[in-house]
């Protein structure tokens, strides 16, 4: 690791000379093997190298945090991940985590606390929106942006689940974009279709699938950018996109994608 | 002979109060049927809840036009309950109009309020029919709302329209009376609304006009009680189960799903984790089963809410399931566990078999291929004017299918297998979880 690379250390090396960071950012199974998502991570750990965020990830010693187990029915499966992650993050006396996925972020803020575990969780939204409040990040003119139209796709485990609906339109209009409004948007936000652990099976019959129908939403605004802040609704929209054979002039990105291309990081 | 009136009224109040208090017991025995959760904490939110979504009917207001008309029936239906009062002490005096006296000038005034609120009631009512029946606004004609459901709805909306007729009626003949026979019957006054009926009673000779202003009262206050416990049966009890439910609803963010902790005691004695502070765990109660089957295994609150749903379908009609044709419905739901609440109470009071029927909550009324197209996006609870939680319902179903049964769909099986031996719900190598750093690594900042 020589000092011009990016910096992605983990909690075991930084414990092992002594250290411990100000944020863990836990990547979530999404973000790690994903291949669409894994390029979210890469993203927001160069934001977090430009802006010399202290931070760490687990790497190989997390796990999933047992939501889609959990959702799917299956509790005592999601206790068994959820009490052996705590194990962990208490073992590295963790305080403050910061993930891209609201389901993790759900999860870890609202649902360990009950098994033992208790952090201070921010869903990556929230914390760019305060970098670019405190200045800490500063988009370059935001010349790339001027004049499109983003929308601005609200994940259920972000909007209605913990009532964040400010934090990720803030950070687009940090980028000077325009941001146009679905019709069912905020409170009313139409789901993706991969909650409940819907992301791993097949929809129940039906006549619609439930991403066609909230891309359809997405593209009548006509927006050339879906933006997101979730790993399933990116790939719900993403699956939507394509569906409408629409990928060559409409893009899906993560917020954290918007942002480090906005400060030049491709 | 001079007391018959009053016999009679005293029999038929007496008749009604009994009726409605054996139903009221019935109800809450039924709500009894749930598990018991102690929902005490945070009382001043409760009630700042209650105060501002069951009073305010802030939720209502999402959609401004029925708000609207609905908080005009609302509060026609709690102001007009002051007359209603009045009527049964009259009732029950044998005098008329027994407030008059009392309250002079004000009298009247109050007088042409209730006529006012009475016909702005016959207004939202009627447009309420016209958007149900001739405009067939689309969420109240879903699968859910058979026959019953349907009657319902339009039975309330019409008894409330004669209802209200009645006293206009009443007041009309009554402003006629007033000029025949003045000892008898106080002055009011001009009444602005029901003047405009005095045409169609104008020439009618005294024993008519007294008729006719009889019938009136007797039709309302019979009317009214007979509705009462009418109420009881229907969809209407929303009027009164709004208010505890919005009280007890949950007040933890919309995420956050409730923890299981006989599962919790399970898995710390499994994986050997002493409880904080050392204390072994209390001995486990009665585990019963894990999620829910049937309504017995669902809490008071969870029964409660079906008592609560007005079936406006907001619920239906904001779920992403619902709305791309899967079968699930979020109101029913809630109506499903009603009907079966109100089923085994039922079989229980007359010494049937209960619950144990052969029937359950869980395929019987709701299936399997409806709790599996919930993305548990929270829609549902967002949407509810009165609070009602139907997720948590479809959370407890689907906890008894995949940990009672392992009736799961098979992909959800492979999921947790995955997560039990990759640590993710993908078939991926838990030594590659950090792959995506490796090129990061590399790469020149
Ligand atoms: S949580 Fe489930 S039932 Fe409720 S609206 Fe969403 S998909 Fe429908
Ligand atoms: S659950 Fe709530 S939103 Fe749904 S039909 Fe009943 S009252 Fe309406």
């Amino acid at each position: 690791m020589s000092d011009n690379t990016y910096n992605v250390p983990t909690m075991a090396e930084m414990a092992a000379k002594g250290e411990s960071p100000e944020i863990l950012f836990w990547v979530g199974c999404a973000g790690s093997y994903d291949d669409r998502y894994k390029n979210v991570t890469r993203a927001f750990v160069k934001i977090l190298n430009v802006v010399g965020v202290s931070f760490a990830v687990l790497g190989p010693e997390e796990t999933c945090t047992g939501d889609p187990a959990r959702r799917a029915g299956n509790e005592f499966l999601f206790q068994m991940q959820a009490v052996s992650n705590i194990q962990v993050l208490n073992g590295y006396k963790v305080k403050k985590v910061v993930t891209a996925c609201p389901h993790c972020f759900n999860t870890l803020k609202n649902e360990y606390p009950a098994l033992g575990g208790n952090y201070e969780v921010i869903h990556h939204s929230t914390f760019l929106q305060q970098l670019i409040n405190q200045g800490k990040v500063s988009l370059k003119g935001g010349g790339e942006f001027k004049g499109r139209k983003i929308t601005y796709h609200d994940s259920c485990y972000l909007g209605r689940a913990n009532n964040i609906y400010e934090a990720p339109r803030e950070v687009l209009e940090a980028l000077d974009a325009e941001l146009v409004e679905m019709k069912r948007c905020k409170t009313k936000g139409f789901c993706c279709g991969a909650g409940g652990g819907q992301m791993f099976k097949d929809a129940e019959p039906g006549n619609k699938e439930v991403n066609v129908e909230r891309t359809e939403e997405a593209l009548s605004t006509g927006a050339d950018t879906i933006a997101v802040g979730c790993p399933f609704c990116m790939t719900m929209m993403s699956d939507g996109v394509k569906n409408k054979e629409k990928e060559a002039d409409v893009k899906v990105k993560d917020l954290a994608e918007l942002i480090a291309e906005g400060l030049g990081e491709k | 002979m001079e007391y018959i009136g009053q016999i009679a009224f005293v029999i038929v109040l007496g008749t009604a109060i009994f009726v409605l208090f054996k139903r009221i017991k019935r109800i809450k025995s039924n709500i009894n049927l749930g598990k018991d959760v102690d929902i005490k904490n945070n009382t001043s939110e409760r009630w700042k809840n209650t105060f501002l979504i069951a009073f305010g009917q802030k939720k209502m207001f999402k959609r401004p036009i029925p708000a609207f008309l609905h908080l005009l029936i609302y509060v026609g239906f709690l102001v007009i309950n002051l007359e209603v009062l009045e009527f049964v002490l009259d009732g029950l005096s044998g005098q008329h109009r027994i407030f008059a006296p009392f309250l002079g000038g004000i009298y009247p005034v109050l007088m042409n309020i209730f006529e006012f609120l009475a016909v702005a009631v016959l207004f939202s009512c009627t447009a309420f029919l016209i958007r149900r029946n001739i405009i067939k606004v689309k969420r109240f004609h879903s699968r859910e709302m058979t026959s019953w459901p349907k009657l319902d709805a339009n039975l309330i909306l019409v008894i409330e329209i004669v209802l209200m007729l009645a006293i206009l009626t009443m007041n009309a003949a009554d402003q006629l009376l007033q000029q025949l026979n003045p000892e008898h019957y106080t002055a009011t006054g001009s009444l602005f609304f029901s003047s405009f009926l005095i045409p169609l009673f104008e020439g009618m000779n005294t024993t008519s006009l007294i008729f006719i202003e009889r019938a009136a009262w007797w039709f309302h206050i019979v009317g009214i009680l007979a509705f009462a416990v009418y109420v009881t049966y229907s969809k209407h009890l929303h009027i009164f189960m709004a208010f505890p439910n919005t009280y007890y609803s949950t007040l933890t963010p919309k995420g956050q799903m409730k923890n299981m902790d006989a599962v919790t005691n399970e898995v710390n004695m499994m994986l050997g984790i002493q409880p904080e502070g050392g204390t072994p765990p209390p001995a486990p109660e009665e585990i019963g089963r894990f999620g829910a089957k049937d309504i017995n295994d669902l809490t008071w609150k969870n029964l409660m809410d079906s008592y609560a749903c007005t079936e406006c379908g907001r619920c239906t009609s904001e779920c992403p399931a619902n709305q791309t044709g899967k079968l699930l419905s979020p109101r029913k739901i809630m109506m499903d566990t009603r009907d079966r609440v109100e089923e085994v109470g039922k079989s229980l009071a007359g010494g049937g078999k209960g619950l144990e029927d052969g029937k359950t909550l869980l395929h019987d009324f709701i299936t399997k291929e409806e709790i599996n197209a919930c993305t548990s996006c929270q829609a549902c609870v967002e949407a509810c004017p009165v609070s009602i939680d139907p997720l948590d319902i479809i959370y407890q179903l689907k906890r008894y299918v995949a940990m009672e049964e392992s009736g799961s769909p098979a992909s959800w099986n492979s999921m947790f297998q995955n997560i039990e031996t990759n640590f993710a719900p993908w078939k991926f190598a838990p030594t590659d979880r950090f792959k995506w750093a490796d090129n990061l690594k590399k790469e020149e900042a």
